[in-house]
């Protein structure tokens, strides 16, 4: 990854896009939505079903649930991604 | 409109159209995970037995067959073709 300064790089002669600048800007502005929006279902997850009232501090029994909640859904997410993925498969190939 | 950069470059627009797919099955992978967390999830342990994972296989195929189903019986529906919806 090189050198991303400015927002939408223009590279090329006479101010032309360079197209391939372009494709790789919007991929790695996709991934970073992607692991914000993961970060964010998580936390919000593992929060309801390990913090219980929430104390002075995360204690060390609410730490082992969320690290263990964090392994848990990263298992759901694949499961549901693979699921999803193979029934458009089907219904695809069923077309 | 017909700006010239949407037309100029077919290339970035079957990029961009491949990505928005992609980003649909992305979306909808959140969106699903979330919900079958909440009905499949119990305490979480050290890992996903195989029940719960049963349970979410079972409630993605479900998700979709209610989406499906959903979106065959408000097609049938008068009141969906009419432009009440669009409108």
């Amino acid at each position: 990854m090189e050198g991303y300064s400015s927002d939408f790089p223009a590279g090329g002669a006479g101010g032309k896009v360079d197209t391939g600048a372009i494709m790789e800007q919007v991929k790695v502005q996709i991934a970073v939505a992607n692991a914000q929006e993961l970060l964010q279902r998580m936390t919000d997850k593992c929060f309801k079903k390990c913090i219980g009232k929430p104390g002075s501090s995360l204690d060390n029994s609410e730490q082992k649930c969320i690290a263990m909640c964090m392994d848990r859904y990263m298992d759901a997410w694949n499961t549901v991604s693979r699921t999803y993925n193979s029934r458009l498969q089907k219904e695809r190939a069923r077309m | 409109m017909n700006s010239q950069g949407a037309t100029a470059d077919p290339q970035l627009q079957r990029f961009i159209e491949s990505e928005t797919q992609k980003q649909r099955f992305q979306q909808l992978v959140h969106q699903m995970t979330g919900v079958c967390w909440d009905k499949c999830m119990d305490k979480p342990g050290p890992k996903l037995d195989s029940r719960t994972e049963m349970c979410f296989v079972n409630c993605v195929e479900r998700f979709i067959d209610t989406s499906n189903f959903i979106l065959n019986r408000l097609e049938q529906s008068k009141g969906f073709k009419s432009e009440s919806m669009l409108e």
